[in-house]
């Protein structure tokens, strides 16, 4: 089966290692995507500043996927959820529909309302099948501890994930963490945010909040952290070094994203998955991956 | 917050003027019992930011301080106050209503407006420089369009070009 890859705004430029270890991960499980570059940022900036002109952007993307008959898979939590929302919206009224569809002839596309959305986490978790990954683990990480981050709009709204994991207490990523043969710690507020939306608006609250979860995996002496969007892992491992810095503290806890980590268990390389690009070193932790191999 | 609010110096369509606003449909329904504000991330390290009073202030009619004010852009916009809520007032959905009418009452955050410009210029939140498809192509990946041009056409058609301060 083939997907449309998007990539959105942050993983082509900052996000690469999750684009990279994704692109090799989807490749060793027989995955095939196709790069459509005529794809734009997926709208969810626009949303706050007008809703509509969210939907026309939005929907462009999803007409251009279905143009050529494919499903999308995404890699941000916040593609998928403004994605799947303004799906969910412009088939649920076909009043709306007509009107953004009026815009579109502008640049001669159409909505129909033909493709799915589905994050590539769910799509691991629910499409290709946990005990499916587990048969093609070649190195089980079974002394490793990786802590599981969600993400805000991996799994809320319910309105837009109604038929997928529960939005207090979800379990899909940990499964999917287990099923390297990692173990997945559960920690106190697991469902915190990573401040990320609000880095623009107040960076020392933002901070605060990545803080204190980067607190509290300390705690659960995880051997990493694992991201499924690249704004929650800018948070956490982009700015992890200025956290420790501003408030004298010291966490090293890399943040791997979940292609990073199954990708150790399938047997691929760490430098074909793009660890020279995590900006937590991870070398500590790979010599202990290592160790567990021998 | 000791000032003695005058309620005849309000806005009392304000609170319809919300309704009427895609995401504002469940104001009305707030019966205040705070489960919103318990359950907020940046109220519990920014105290400022309190969905359960700004709906208050809403529905009474505070316009000016509703939209002028920072609070509503300290939504991280992490839903668990709209999970919670057990009178589906969509709290996180009443936040970008709330953003959406600021913006034509003429208010633009400015952080809402560099992002604006550079989806508006480029069709994406960050510019894709030759450097970067430079890296992307040592990397071993794909090559990206810098610029998709329809989006200027779609923003143009929504009416948002007038808030970009443009390089044509």
């Amino acid at each position: 089966m083939k997907y449309a890859l998007f990539l959105g705004c942050t993983i082509p430029v900052r996000g690469q290692n999750y684009e990279i270890s994704a692109r090799r991960v989807a490749k060793e499980l027989g995955i095939e995507f196709e790069d459509i570059k005529e794809f734009s940022c997926c709208g969810f900036p626009i949303k706050s500043i007008d809703k509509e002109a969210q939907l026309l952007i939005s929907a462009r993307n999803l007409a251009i996927a279905e143009e050529r008959g494919l499903d999308i898979i995404t890699l941000c939590n916040a593609c998928t959820i403004t994605l799947q929302e303004a799906k969910m919206e412009l088939d649920g009224d076909e009043e709306l529909k007509r009107k953004i569809n009026e815009k579109l002839k502008k640049i001669g596309k159409e909505y129909k309302g033909t493709v799915k959305v589905r994050h590539f986490a769910r799509f691991l978790y629910e499409d290709y099948t946990v005990d499916k990954i587990k048969e093609k683990v070649k190195k089980p990480l079974s002394n490793i501890k990786a802590a599981a981050h969600y993400g805000c709009h991996f799994i809320r709204p319910t309105e837009v994930y109604r038929d997928f994991d529960d939005p207090e207490h979800p379990e899909s990523l940990d499964k999917l963490i287990e099923a390297t043969g990692a173990k997945s710690p559960d920690y106190p507020d697991k469902q915190r945010c990573c401040g990320g939306g609000i880095l623009g608006i107040k960076e020392e609250d933002a901070l605060l909040m990545t803080k204190e979860k980067l607190d509290d995996i300390k705690e659960v002496g995880a051997d990493c952290m694992i991201s499924i969007c690249p704004f929650c892992s800018i948070m956490y491992d982009g700015n992890q070094k200025k956290i420790e810095k501003t408030y004298e503290t010291e966490y090293k806890i890399p943040v791997l994203y979940y292609p990073q980590l199954l990708g150790l268990a399938l047997g691929i390389s760490a430098e074909e998955l793009g660890f020279k690009q995590n900006r937590v070193k991870a070398k500590k932790f790979l010599e202990k991956v290592e160790g567990n191999g021998s | 917050m000791e000032e003695v609010i005058d309620l005849s110096k309000l806005d009392k369509d304000f609170k319809y003027q919300v309704v009427r606003e895609p995401g504002g449909e469940g104001l009305l329904s707030c019966f205040a019992c705070g489960t919103c504000a318990a359950s907020c991330p940046v109220r519990e390290i920014d105290d400022r930011f309190n969905p359960r009073r700004l709906i208050r202030m809403a529905i009474l009619g505070m316009k000016d301080r509703v939209l002028q004010d920072e609070f509503i852009y300290l939504c991280s916009g992490c839903y668990l106050c709209q999970e919670r809520c057990p009178q589906d007032v969509g709290i996180t959905e009443l936040m970008t209503a709330l953003r959406n009418i600021a913006v034509r009452e003429g208010y633009l955050h400015p952080s809402f407006k560099a992002q604006l410009e550079f989806v508006y210029e480029f069709g994406r939140l960050y510019e894709l420089t030759e450097f970067e498809n430079k890296k992307r192509k040592k990397n071993g990946l794909p090559e990206l369009n810098a610029v998709i041009d329809e989006v200027k056409t779609l923003l143009k058609e929504a009416g948002l070009s007038k808030f970009v301060e443009v390089k044509e």
